[in-house]
């Protein structure tokens, strides 16, 4: 994946498989701990305790077209590659969280990405579900609640074509107003 | 937020639809699944959203799928309009995305060249 914003569009539809119906999206930028947290949290079904230790085990998947599940073990990977780690927590019947650590400024660490865009895509296309979205940079904070959306746009649905953009913007705008990082700044590159 | 856009949103949408009450909607599916997504879905979907929202086109609905099995192809796009047969465009790009549905969403006129499987007759 060449984004963190496509990981996360990634490891939401696992939570929309497990039948979530609220979905929250937190990051955070921790600039004095040179530390990026993303995690993302479901009431989704949940994963057996039994299949648990091995979610990040590419052999392992709930689905049936092919017998590879690359999700979380890409997520894993690209944590692991900036000092970073993986967690999964899970209780069946109650949802799913998951948490990855990355060495913000770690010169592996995939740019952010378009998160305006991968809300807008997972908001559109799945306008049942609430999604919560908080972006924190030290003491700044942006959110976007579908819920509030939801409400100032009825009757009109959160599918209509014209959503995705408000939202990509709406975080665009957020994002850049609290100094949200993009690329990694390194210091010293070596040549 | 910015709810005064939302609420602009809101009104023109609500013209439309009131245009189109009982048109029958066509459905447009992106696969999303991990491959998919690393093939470039997201903004193939992006671009379809945005080009139906230039068109006013309220009355498709676009959903999202998991992987078909057609990983190599993917991004898969599949165009289901009211009493046709579904016909599945591969490695659709945002450039492809914004003909499909001028020409086949909005048009009715299949696209050959980008067909990766067409429904049978």
């Amino acid at each position: 994946m060449q984004e963190l914003a496509l990981h996360i569009l990634d490891i939401v539809q696992n939570s929309l498989a497990a039948g979530a119906t609220r979905v929250e999206i937190r990051i955070q930028e921790n600039l004095k701990q040179d530390l990026l947290v993303i995690e993302v949290q479901d009431n989704g079904k949940g994963i057996p305790p039994m299949i648990l230790p091995q979610v990040t085990d590419p052999f392992l998947t709930s689905r049936t077209t092919r017998p590879v599940g690359l999700g979380l073990s890409l997520l894993k990977a690209a944590a692991e590659r900036c000092r970073g780690s993986l967690e999964v927590h899970s209780t069946e019947g109650r949802g799913t969280t998951v948490i990855a650590r990355f060495q913000l400024n770690h010169f592996d660490r995939a740019p952010m990405g378009d998160m305006g865009e991968t809300m807008g895509v997972l908001v559109t296309s799945n306008p049942g579900v609430d999604f919560y979205y908080e972006h924190r940079v030290d003491g700044g904070k942006y959110t976007l609640a579908t819920k509030e959306i939801r409400k100032v746009l009825a009757p009109v649905g959160l599918d209509d074509p014209a959503v995705l953009q408000f939202v990509r913007q709406d975080i665009q705008g957020g994002l850049k107003k609290i100094g949200a990082a993009t690329f990694p700044k390194i210091k010293e590159v070596l040549r | 937020m910015k709810v005064e856009e939302l609420r602009k949103i809101r009104e023109k949408v609500q013209k439309e639809m009131d245009l189109r009450a009982g048109e029958k909607a066509t459905k447009v599916v992106v696969g999303m699944g991990t491959c998919g997504i690393a093939a470039g879905a997201r903004p193939v979907m992006a671009a379809i959203n945005d080009e139906l929202a230039q068109k006013n086109a309220n009355n498709v609905t676009v959903v999202q799928s998991g992987c078909a099995g057609f990983c190599e192809q993917e991004p898969l796009v599949d165009i289901l309009r009211p009493g046709e047969k579904k016909v599945t465009y591969g490695k659709v790009n945002p450039e492809k995305a914004r003909r499909i549905v001028a020409e086949h969403v909005l048009g009715g006129r299949v696209l050959k060249e980008y067909v990766f499987a067409q429904e049978k007759e």
